[in-house]
């Protein structure tokens, strides 16, 4: 029986490659996919872990403040603990390269105490002395190679609005190629301007001596907005930050893997029907219920393990060029400065492998099941496989899914994840899949091919088989619904932040005092010059600095801005309504939609933030949209910054021109008042706003290549539907040329099923669509990056979309006609199989 | 109204064989020819050949006084909408259709609806004996019933040619000589000229004239 068996059914199998190699293809592209994307996070993490694990080395504790540093005299205290051995300070700054748009990190430290904790923070000098010279400084191997220098080359950089120039004196060790330079601390603290402040302390505790109980006594001595943890608890903040878009690629790769399997569920559900006499000799021979329903979850399982291997040589393959050319962070900037390798995975192969081939086996179930239902006698007479998958048509399971997934979505994330967002996808589109054959139904009751026969014999032929239409809708529609919910949230994205960025630049133009880093200000004499520039009707200054908050969470930008006397909260872009102030209020603050949602902030809530040395109490004016900075920020009037800070220097300036002045008239006017004035940066909002765009586009690049996939998937999907019914049909076909129905009749025929499939399945997955892409925008983006955004509809991409596949489906069918009337359909008539 | 002279027919490949030579047989209105033969002799070949779905090799073949030999597929296809009507082994009724509706399709081909239509399906049923099953969905009849239609079917458009490959083939010996004698008797009434492809001598003895295809060509039988 075994032979009989594996001969009846793998001659089926073999008559038909083309079919499965399609299977084992989308299998395969759904496992790469998945495989690429979790190797790329898992090299880029562990790349970033390990380079902070080097640059912290053998601390337990680490004493962090504000981006712009804080006082140094912490250090004696920290440094007077009973139970700290050792206690290392570091000045970071980030300064711009000069002639480049691009900043290198540049560690200020103590090089005999930083030698006891952080190795990878100690130069390798030939002369110990030259550790301690002011002008020197030592880049890593990655640094040298990227800036193009060696030893004995001078590096210039920037700091303030001067250029320094600084001796290449070695190289810094670094064991996983990242790109950093190394200075004596005091060095640093004088040539960038942070002379009284470090950036952070790296401690190592006795032996003996519970990291646990410093760190409490430690914390207790900090001053306002400096805390104490261990060094992972950073590197862990920082690698949080980009969970949710490393997820959101985890899930975007896993819907390929999805609709692959949908793939491989289509054509076993279509194939089933087409065998369904094959399966009913063997049951007749003896082949018992569960050896059928084993075999047909076997052939899925081969082709899954077909794709699977497929899928993760060709993951690798992916990952390798993705890390090289578009970067650790897929062009999100989470990673800059880390350059990974692709690291061998063995396990997350077997997972991923094993994955590809229990959805293959999954999409494979229904089908069997449906196969061993049948009733042998039943199935041996023509006519029966109209009765397929006839229980597909009770919309109770699908309704049920619908009703859970729509509740879902009022569920809040879980630890920051918007797990039940996706879940509620998940379920919209699975509930849907399973009503199509009902849906399919009711739209074919209401479809009439009119006088035309072959239209009519196409439309009946659907409505006789309403549980295979929906089967072959079901590529489709997942296909199509992935896509334009996809296309829709990236195009309301993107708008959007295009409205976003014309309200948060009304002016002419816009000054930077370095295209990169942090180092670079301009002081108040400097202001004063710029101000008095022939040609400006107005001018803002602005001062950025990063705060910390919450130790658990990254920095929080603070942004001093000069705001109208008026009004302030009107320069902002603010969602809902502003808060009034009263009299007696502290000065106000206004807080970013991120950082309302960490903070559970509502305008007229109070909020502490460290300001200088101090903390200090405002009140929340509002809730502004920002969109460049996920972690948070927060506006307060410049002014009430400098009397709190003593600190008048700005970053940034905002100018709008007078009539008859050109931004380029004005940038020659600067250069003329300004000595450096080269190195400031001036862009106009035009440039600024293209310039984002780019990145938002370089962004979503990967998530453009995904919807690129799931479109050739479900374009594959729809070849392999319809290639099958086709197949099926032939005697039929056969019959019909008999009683005089033309070729061009029979191939019309195809081609109005296959346009009224596709139209019936376009419509479905758009609407769907549409809901899944609410539900992106509104909960799965809210709640992972907490970015508002309004729906926007992209309507010349969907009707491009729509037009496309149509014009596919139809080309598709008549290619399917075409193999139909191959000479052999005449004689089909005569055939047993 | 079936004319066929020395037709000739073989197939090529990498074992090329001549199926059969020389056949030729003339069917008058009204009368039903049965044709046996070995399995392999080329019955269904010849049947394939009268209705224009296969070429001869030599010899001219003319159905309804049309010669074959100079239309292209289109024309044939159409000349056998009109002249033709078919009855196969396995029924091969559409199963999405009602017995009504696969009965009126070959009406449909020749865009005949309408009242005329509705009247001449219902008079095949009763001829056939299926008058109170016109809306019946095929998979609710037995083998016997099937082929009952799909003999409506073939006489609908009242055809000058009526072919039958092996129409009792799938069919139990009294459904078998029922079937046979109704095409008989249909035939006959219809005046068409029928060719009857079968291996079952009993069925051939209910033809008006047995012939047996050799690769010789036609010998009678009786």
């Amino acid at each position: 029986m075994n032979t009989v068996a594996r001969a009846v059914l793998g001659g089926a199998l073999g008559r038909h490659r083309g079919r499965l190699a399609l299977s084992v293809l989308a299998i395969a592209l759904g496992v790469a996919l998945g495989f690429a994307v979790a190797l790329v996070n898992a090299s880029a993490v562990g790349e970033f872990e390990g380079a902070m694990k080097t640059l912290s080395g053998a601390a337990d504790l680490e004493v962090r403040g504000p981006r712009a540093g804080f006082d140094e005299n912490v250090y004696p205290l920290v440094a007077r603990d009973a139970d700290v051995a050792v206690a290392s300070p570091v000045v970071e700054v980030d300064a711009r390269i000069e002639g480049r748009d691009e900043a290198m990190r540049i560690y200020g430290v103590d090089a005999f105490r930083a030698g006891a904790i952080t190795p990878a923070l100690v130069p390798t000098a030939r002369d110990a002395l030259d550790v301690l010279r002011p002008g020197n400084v030592f880049v890593t191997p990655a640094a040298a190679s990227w800036l193009g220098v060696d030893e004995g080359d001078t590096l210039r950089v920037q700091a303030g609005m001067q250029g320094i120039a600084l001796s290449v004196a070695g190289l810094a060790e670094a064991s996983t190629g990242e790109r950093y330079a190394l200075m004596d601390i005091a060095a640093v603290q004088d040539l960038f301007s942070r002379r009284g402040v470090v950036s952070r302390i790296d401690l190592r505790v006795r032996p003996g001596a519970s990291p646990g109980a410093v760190r409490a006594r430690i914390a207790s001595l900090l001053p306002p907005g400096v805390s104490v943890a261990p060094p992972q608890e950073s590197a862990a903040t920082t690698a949080r930050m980009s969970r949710a878009y490393r997820v959101n690629l985890n899930v975007l790769a896993l819907v390929a893997l999805f609709t692959g399997a949908l793939l491989v569920f289509t054509t076993q559900a279509l194939s089933v029907v087409r065998r369904r006499a094959y399966f009913a000799l063997l049951r007749t021979l003896g082949m018992t219920r569960g050896a059928l329903a084993r075999w047909l979850v076997l052939e899925g399982a081969l082709a899954g393990c077909a794709g699977a291997v497929l899928g993760i040589a060709g993951g690798y393959a992916i990952a390798y060029v993705v890390l090289r050319v578009v970067g650790a962070d897929l062009g999100a900037g989470y990673f800059r400065g880390v350059a990974p390798r692709v690291v061998v995975d063995p396990v997350a192969a077997c997972v991923f492998a094993a994955a590809g081939v229990a959805v293959a086996a999954l999409g494979s179930l229904a089908p069997a099941r449906e196969a061993t239902r049948a009733q042998p006698a039943a199935a041996l007479k023509s006519g029966d496989e109209q009765e397929a998958f006839a229980r597909l048509r009770s919309p109770w399971p699908g309704l049920a899914m619908l009703a859970a997934g729509a509740a879902m979505t009022m569920l809040p994330p879980v630890v920051g994840l918007p797990v039940f967002g996706y879940a509620s996808i998940g379920l919209l589109l699975v509930g849907t899949l399973l009503l199509l054959p009902r849906i399919a139904s009711v739209a074919l009751s209401r479809i009439h091919g009119g006088h035309s026969l072959p239209a009519a014999l196409a439309i009946a032929q659907l409505r006789g088989a309403p549980g295979q239409a929906g089967v072959s809708l079901a590529t489709i529609v997942a296909s199509v619904s992935l896509m334009v919910s996809m296309a829709i949230m990236v195009a309301s994205f993107r708008q959007s932040l295009d409205d976003w960025l014309v309200r948060v630049l009304p002016a002419d133009a816009y000054l930077r005092a370095g295209s990169a880093g942090d180092t670079a200000f301009l002081t108040p004499a400097q202001q004063r010059a710029i101000a008095s520039v022939p040609g400006i009707a107005r001018i803002a200054f602005l001062r950025v600095q990063n705060v910390l908050l919450d130790p658990t969470r990254p920095r929080v930008a603070l942004l001093a801005r000069d705001l109208p006397e008026h009004d302030p909260g009107s320069a902002l872009p603010l969602v809902g309504d502003p808060y009034i102030l009263r009299n007696g209020d502290p000065p106000p603050a206004w807080v970013s939609e991120a950082l309302a949602d960490f903070m559970h902030l509502q305008p007229g809530a109070r909020i502490d933030i460290p300001v200088g040395s101090a903390t200090r109490t405002f009140v929340v004016a509002g809730v502004w949209r920002d969109y460049a900075r996920q972690q948070g920020a927060i506006v307060i009037a410049r002014p009430t910054y400098v009397a709190m800070t003593g600190d008048d220097n700005a970053t940034d300036v905002a100018i709008w021109l007078a009539q008859d002045t050109t931004a380029a008239q004005l940038r020659e006017r600067i250069e003329a008042a300004l000595p450096d004035a080269a190195r400031l940066a001036l862009a106009t909002p035009g440039e600024i706003r293209e310039l984002s765009l780019r990145i938002f586009d370089r962004t979503f690049a990967v998530t453009y290549a995904l919807l690129a996939v799931a479109i050739v998937i479900g374009l594959m999907g729809l070849s392999s539907s319809f290639g099958s019914l086709v197949l099926a049909r032939r005697r039929e076909f056969g019959m019909l040329r008999h009683l005089g129905m033309t070729r061009r009749q029979i191939a019309a025929m195809l081609a109005t099923e296959g346009l009224v499939v596709s139209t019936i399945g376009l419509a479905i997955g758009l609407t769907l669509g549409f809901a899944m892409s609410v539900i992106l925008v509104h909960v799965v983006n809210r709640q992972s990056f907490h970015w508002g955004m309004e729906l926007h509809m992209p309507w010349m991409s969907l009707a491009a979309l729509t037009a496309v596949l149509l014009v596919a489906a139809v080309v598709t069918t008549v290619a399917s006609a075409r193999q139909a009337m191959g000479g052999d359909v005449v004689r089909a008539v005569r055939e047993d199989w | 109204m079936i004319e066929l002279r020395s037709v000739a027919k073989s197939f090529a490949g990498p074992r090329p064989r001549v199926v059969f030579a020389n056949v030729t047989l003339s069917v008058a209105a009204g009368e039903m020819v049965a044709i046996l033969g070995e399995s392999g002799a080329g019955k269904s070949t010849l049947l394939n050949i009268v209705a224009g779905l296969d070429y001869a090799d030599a010899g001219s073949v003319s159905v309804a006084g049309q010669d074959l030999a100079p239309l292209d597929d289109d024309a044939l296809t159409l000349l056998r909408r009109r002249h033709v009507g078919f009855v196969f082994q396995a029924f091969h009724v559409l199963p999405y259709l009602t017995v009504s509706q696969n009965v009126a399709v070959p009406l449909a081909l020749l865009a005949h609806t309408g009242r005329e239509s509705d009247e001449r399906v219902a008079s095949m049923l009763d001829a056939v004996g299926l008058g109170d099953r016109g809306a019946s969905m095929p998979r609710e009849l037995s083998g016997g019933e099937l082929q009952r239609v799909a003999i409506a079917r073939a006489l609908v458009h009242r055809p000058s040619i009526v072919l039958a490959d092996e129409p009792t083939g799938n069919l139990d010996p009294s459904s078998a000589a029922g079937v046979i004698e109704l095409l008989r008797d249909r035939i006959r009434g219809e005046g068409a000229s029928g060719m009857l492809v079968t291996h079952s001598r009993a069925a051939a003895a209910l033809a008006d004239r047995a012939l047996t295809l050799t690769s010789e060509g036609l010998v009678e039988s009786r």
